[in-house]
């Protein structure tokens, strides 16, 4: 079984790594195949014949493990567990300014504080001459999260952003309008 | 002879209401209420307490002029996979209708207990006006308020005695609704406010907390800080159930002294929770305490292992135990030897995504447990592996569950050691256990466990399947078989249309069927709605916006939620819902 499973790992297919091609056949209970997380995706596609909603290469279904989104504290929870002093240093940049500066989000307590220290560090390099604050109208604060996209900072509860935001990039009013 | 034996005219009905008045059961009224006109008639006019287990099986008005003495009503609203975002967010389950309904047909009502439901400020408000001797609101799940509506029941609510707010949703613009309560206010015996986000302040309820001498539930939330909730909590010393809010400062030996002594002041104590972010430094003052509780709630208190481990030891009286996974084996070991009274037990993932370094939680700890506790009734248990001999013990050592939920986090996962599905295993807990009435599965499950699960599980009311199964076969055994089966739930299982189509007439003894990302067509959701017409079939679909006419009878269903009803089709349904 060991080497059935060792020779489908390496053959060339088109997929994205970690999902499968066409949805299996289960197979018999004497021979079961020992799946894994990395399967979810095609056991989605299992279910149907033609390909509708099956979800892309996140092997997270919604919903699912069922606990309860309220209950998403237990992220924090295993966060604090760690009892981790060490600060979650991240990279700030600011369109137009000369050199980045580096913050660490966990002496933060939630967005206001993070805004103002932002404020601090960065209104020495106003824009264009005109004292820009940060945070107010003209600028988008934004970070890189970790699936690679770049999300406007604020959204989501703080815990969730600490734990998820690689860095952070002051955008001008006109580029985060999309002009 | 006495002529008409049972017959109402043998006595007055006010005998007749005292005999009935001793049945507690709701399906012992329901069956005297069927036996004759005379006793429907006697039944329904002295039921005091209504229970309706989903909100749209029966249509408020009708419930209202059938019961018209009602003093205690309990409504529920969203399917259970609301809870994971399974169901639209504007799916429905509105209470107005209800509210409006009981506003006017019980203004006697004096208990009102919502879950998963969508409560405004506006129907907060009515209730506030309306019932002049209410005494107990339990919002359990639900959203749609805002502490301005809890502001009005303060005010209002002269004789409010409990102020249940468990998991809501609540919107936070009113700061001081607390403060809302007046000052001849002291009837409250009950405050759960542990799911409130905002800050308290602390002076106005300590004032409150004063003035109700008979207070015994506190669940504060998180928000306060240790030094104010310690000055808080001295002032009821009678408390026999506390959530504590934030349970870590820096380390001060007067803070700490001033906890401890707290603490020692609870001579009545009997259920802790809360808790949260308990840290080292101060966890040791609850220790004494530990002795007298029988439920203790360590959901929020992300305490290690070895902390961990020295509180629940020392609780030799627990009943209840929810704890995080952070226990691990080693903890629940202990727990299996110090607390023999343990009936229910809850192990809640501390890192459900699998980001973190695993923990060494096992089936290990389960089967301890169930050898070492030998009350156990009630089982949720997260875990990442499991084996059929685990299960095998378990159902052996404990035949007296009532309640197994077990959820093994990567789906399909088999038994980790044989590589088989872990059929055997849940096979031997529905064969063993005889009473259970509520079991979730998990893990890699072929359609011989639904067999099982059909022959033997005779009193199993709910079921909750994920990712199991390999055809129609499966759903086929649970439907033909689990004889009081009222609520299933199904998702990702490759169930579809054959097992359905047989077996309609079940789903009229049940209460709702659920099936998400299953087989199921929209034909076999029309020849089911065609056939059965007290059954609601609503379609749910996010993804599309042509109406249901239009799809052809082979177009795959992506949420299907079906539920008995005398109320006909609903008239709320949003635009992703449609009954067929």
């Amino acid at each position: 079984m060991e080497d059935l499973d060792n020779l489908k790992a390496t053959e060339l297919t088109l997929g994205l790594p970690g999902t499968s091609d066409a949805p299996e056949k289960p197979a018999t209970v004497s021979s079961r195949v020992n799946r894994r997380t990395n399967e979810e995706c095609c056991t989605f596609a299992r279910n149907r014949s033609e390909d509708t909603a099956a979800p892309a290469a996140k092997a997270r279904a919604v919903g699912w493990p069922p606990v309860r989104s309220s209950r998403m504290n237990s992220c924090r929870a295993r966060k604090m567990e760690t009892e981790d002093n060490s600060g979650i240093y991240v990279k700030v940049s600011m369109d137009g300014a000369p050199y980045l500066r580096k913050v660490d989000l966990r002496i933060y307590n939630g967005y206001k504080e993070l805004r103002n220290a932002l404020d601090d560090m960065f209104r020495c390099f106003s824009l264009g001459g005109v004292e820009a604050h940060i945070g107010e109208s003209d600028n988008a604060i934004t970070y890189e999260d970790r699936d690679g996209d770049w999300m406007l900072v604020g959204d989501v509860p703080w815990e969730m952003f600490i734990s998820s935001c690689k860095r952070l990039r002051i955008m001008k009013g006109s580029e985060a309008r999309g002009q | 002879m006495v002529r008409g034996f049972g017959g109402a005219a043998a006595f007055p009905d006010e005998v007749w209401e005292l005999v009935f008045s001793f049945l507690a059961a709701d399906a012992d009224r329901n069956a005297v209420a069927l036996v004759c006109r005379g006793w429907h008639r006697i039944e329904r006019r002295s039921r005091r307490r209504v229970f309706v287990g989903n909100c749209y099986a029966v249509a408020p008005a009708a419930a209202v002029r059938r019961f018209p003495e009602v003093r205690a009503a309990a409504i529920k609203g969203k399917p259970h996979f609301a809870d994971f975002n399974l169901v639209p967010t504007d799916w429905g389950g509105g209470a107005e209708a209800w509210v409006e309904a009981m506003a006017g047909g019980w203004p006697h009502l004096e208990e009102l207990r919502l879950k998963r439901m969508v409560v405004s400020d506006d129907c907060l408000e009515l209730i506030a006006r309306s019932f002049k001797n209410f005494g107990v609101l339990s919002l359990v799940s639900c959203d749609g308020f805002s502490t301005a509506g809890l502001a009005a029941i303060a005010a209002n609510c002269r004789n409010l005695r409990e102020l249940d707010l468990h998991e809501n949703e609540v919107e936070d613009n009113c700061l001081n609704w607390i403060s809302h309560f007046p000052e001849s206010f002291t009837s409250l015996v009950s405050l759960n406010i542990a799911c409130l986000e905002g800050d308290m302040n602390t002076s106005v309820l300590e004032c409150l907390i004063s003035r109700c001498p008979n207070l015994k539930t506190l669940r504060l939330n998180h928000a306060m800080p240790l030094e104010k909730l310690v000055s808080l909590l001295q002032r009821a010393p009678q408390l026999v159930d506390l959530g504590t809010s934030k349970f870590s400062a820096d380390h001060h030996p007067e803070l700490l002294s001033k906890v401890e002594s707290t603490f020692a002041g609870f001579k009545h104590l009997k259920s802790l929770s809360g808790i949260w972010e308990a840290g080292p430094a101060y966890l040791p003052a609850i220790y004494s305490v530990c002795e007298s509780l029988t439920s203790l709630n360590l959901y929020y208190a992300t305490i290690q292992s070895p902390e961990l481990l020295k509180l629940v030891s020392e609780c030799k009286n627990l009943q209840r135990l929810w704890v995080m996974d952070l226990i691990e084996d080693n903890g629940l070991i202990a727990v299996a030897s110090s607390c023999k009274l343990l009936q229910e037990l809850r192990v809640f993932p501390s890192d459900p995504y699998g980001v973190a370094p695993p923990i060494s939680l096992t089936e290990h700890g389960l089967v301890a447990i169930s050898a070492g506790c030998l009350m156990l009734h009630s089982v949720l248990y997260f875990c990442r592996q499991m084996t059929n001999a685990a299960l095998l013990t378990i159902a052996n050592n404990r035949p007296n569950l009532t309640c197994f939920r077990l959820c093994i986090i990567d789906p399909h996962t088999p038994d980790y050691i044989s590589q088989e599905p872990l059929d055997a295993g849940f096979s031997a807990i529905v064969e063993s256990c005889k009473d259970l009435r509520r079991l979730s599965l998990s893990g890699l499950l072929t359609d011989r466990v639904f067999k099982s699960i059909g022959a033997s599980a005779n009193r199993l009311e709910m079921l909750s399947v994920a990712f199991a199964g390999d055809s129609d076969v499966g759903l086929h055994y649970i439907l033909s078989g689990c004889k009081n089966l009222r609520k299933l739930e199904i998702r990702d299982c490759p169930f579809g249309d054959k097992a359905l189509l047989d077996n309609t007439s079940k789903l009229e003894t049940m209460r709702s069927l659920w099936m998400s990302s299953c087989s199921v067509t929209l034909g076999a959701c029309r020849q089911l709605a065609q056939k059965m017409p007290r059954l609601n079939v609503e379609v749910i679909d996010e993804r599309r916006g042509r109406p249901l006419e239009s799809w052809p009878d082979d177009f795959p269903i992506e949420k299907l939620y079906i539920y008995r009803t005398v109320a006909g089709p609903r008239s709320d349904t949003p635009p992703c819902v449609w009954t067929v």
